[in-house]
């Protein structure tokens, strides 16, 4: 009860926050919001199944390239691209997943990876395509979804809002699943798991392509609703920031990834028009946050205060 | 019936199990007792697919097991209570065994029968595993592989480290399973958890099962204790 009662409350706080912010900010609250289904995307893998990846990115380019080309090469409409670009987030977490799950620890890392660096070097390579480094700016029209005009900024709030309202939904649900108590099993002891009867490669499959679907969505989302799809996407950088999300939100919590994804917005845009060497600033805000709340605000939270805090 | 024959195996070129069988029969308790290094965790490892085999077999009612994936070895029927109980610390005591009643697709009525077993883990199912007692730990880590409803289970040292009252619980769990026809293979150092168990005794030497006495044959003074175990 008390778990339903604060993410309603989140939820009307969002609601709320869009009607006072100045339109900078409101339009920041939209892409946080995106990037939250992100970070809750890897949290799946990460914080509850101990799955470190380094290539999310390309579950995201996966989704924003699925979505971004269709709707602007073969003209679909953008909630159908946005389905398809969801699958394409499942599809390619099914692909890397067959072969990096049968490595573990490090060389999963380095595996994922590669495939990640595969990815972004393939957009690249086919620019006549992809668009490349520069990337592919969709029109107003690419941009109409069941009647919204995504290039309004409350129209995209309202979308953004509605998906990862889904994400939220569908995150709670499959934490308190069986199949989360799997996820939770195989993260705290994969030999116990398999000695249980568990086969650690399908499930970790499994949760790899759950993972994605999320990615998928996000990055279909963020190229519909910010109108641009670009290799950048498919880099390094957005592999590690999904990780920086849930790490600092709090690996494992329900709305870690929202927080994180907030607070780390906000650091790097704050960082960000200081120097030139904003990382720098990320880095040691990092380096505190592992030194006095390993576990992220919202783990730290639940394990001192509120331990019924999903 | 659990038939290890002839079986050798070890850790890449590390030969540790050289030639060595026993069996284990329903409603038994078969205590494998041996000195440090002998091989016993590596026996139960082996069994549970955990280690490989390269001579000799491994059946379970006449189907070998030695040719599965670890994690189907469970599923034929085989519980394993490994050394250190190994947990899923962060799950409730509940949790903790729907896990392990998931994959044999069994439901409230085995875990009933667990239960009935284990009355204190009934007062304790929304407790996080990690902040049990170790004697509580112990009875989580038997009562999870009992959820799998196992022909036979393995308990690797669940004694160890224990009070005497946790002990005496668990003896009498063992001796309640062990009259439901469970096949039991206990590897035990104690020698008068050993008495208070065991149908036989398998004494491990060098990799293989030097000796197998029957309980009545043994007292706590056996020259077997001191020649194998050391005690």
């Amino acid at each position: 009860m008390k778990s339903v009662a604060l993410h309603l409350g989140v939820l009307v706080l969002l609601v709320v926050a869009q009607f006072l912010l100045p339109s900078y900010h409101a339009n920041n609250l939209s892409r946080i919001l995106v990037l939250a289904v992100f970070a809750m995307g890897y949290n799946i893998a990460f914080g509850y199944s101990g799955l470190l990846s380094l290539g999310h990115a390309l579950l995201f380019a996966a989704g924003m390239y699925g979505a971004g080309m269709l709707v602007h090469h073969a003209g679909t409409a953008a909630l159908l691209a946005l389905l398809i670009g969801t699958l394409a987030g499942g599809i390619m977490a099914t692909l890397v997943g067959l072969l990096a799950l049968r490595t573990a620890g490090v060389s999963f890392m380095i595996v994922t990876l590669m495939f990640a660096q595969v990815g972004f070097l393939t957009i690249l390579y086919f620019n006549g395509v992809t668009g490349g480094d520069e990337g592919i700016a969709l029109t107003a029209p690419e941009r109409q979804f069941i009647g919204l005009d995504l290039t309004q900024d409350a129209p995209r709030f309202w979308v953004a809002l509605v998906l990862f309202v889904i994400a939220l939904a569908a995150n709670l649900a499959l934490v308190r699943s069986r199949f989360g108590r799997v996820m939770l099993a195989m993260r705290e002891n994969e030999e116990r798991s398999r000695m249980l009867g568990f086969n650690p490669y399908v499930v970790k499959l499994q949760i790899l392509v759950i993972s994605g679907l999320f990615s998928g969505a996000a990055g279909a989302a963020y190229a519909l609703l910010f109108g641009y799809i670009g290799g950048s996407f498919a880099s390094v950088q957005y592999s590690i920031l999904p990780m920086l999300y849930v790490l600092l939100g709090g690996a494992a919590t329900v709305l870690g990834p929202l927080l994180g994804a907030g607070l780390m917005f906000y650091l790097i845009d704050f960082a960000s028009g200081l120097t030139s060497a904003y990382l720098m600033v990320v880095g040691a805000a990092l380096v505190a946050l592992v030194l006095f709340a390993p576990k992220g605000i919202l783990g730290t939270i639940r394990e001192r205060w509120l331990p019924w805090l999903p | 019936m659990l038939k290890v024959e002839g079986v050798s195996g070890g850790y890449g070129g590390a030969l540790v199990l050289r030639d060595l069988s026993f069996q284990a029969l329903p409603g038994e308790v078969t205590c494998i007792m041996g000195r440090n290094g002998v091989g016993k965790t590596t026996l139960l490892r082996a069994i549970m697919g955990q280690v490989r085999v390269t001579k000799g077999a491994i059946a379970l009612d006449r189907r070998d097991l030695s040719s599965l994936p670890a994690h189907q070895v469970p599923l034929q029927g085989v519980g394993y209570v490994p050394q250190g109980r190994r947990l899923f610390g962060p799950l409730t005591v509940a949790e903790n065994l729907e896990i392990g009643l998931m994959t044999r697709a069994k439901g409230q009525a085995t875990l009933d029968r667990v239960l009935q077993l284990f009355p204190r883990l009934q007062e304790r199912m929304d407790q996080t595993a990690s902040t049990l007692s170790g004697g509580e730990q112990q009875m989580l880590a038997i009562a999870r592989a009992l959820c799998l409803e196992p022909k036979v289970l393995l308990l690797d040292e669940p004694t160890e480290g224990l009070q005497p009252s946790m002990i005496a619980a668990i003896r009498e769990v063992v001796v309640g399973l062990k009259a439901s026809g469970v096949a039991i293979v206990l590897v035990e150092q104690r020698v008068e958890a050993v008495l208070g168990m065991a149908d036989r005794v398998a004494f491990m030497d060098h990799g293989h099962v030097a000796e197998t006495v029957p309980r009545d044959g043994l007292t706590a003074v056996s020259s077997q204790f001191k020649h194998y175990v050391g005690v």
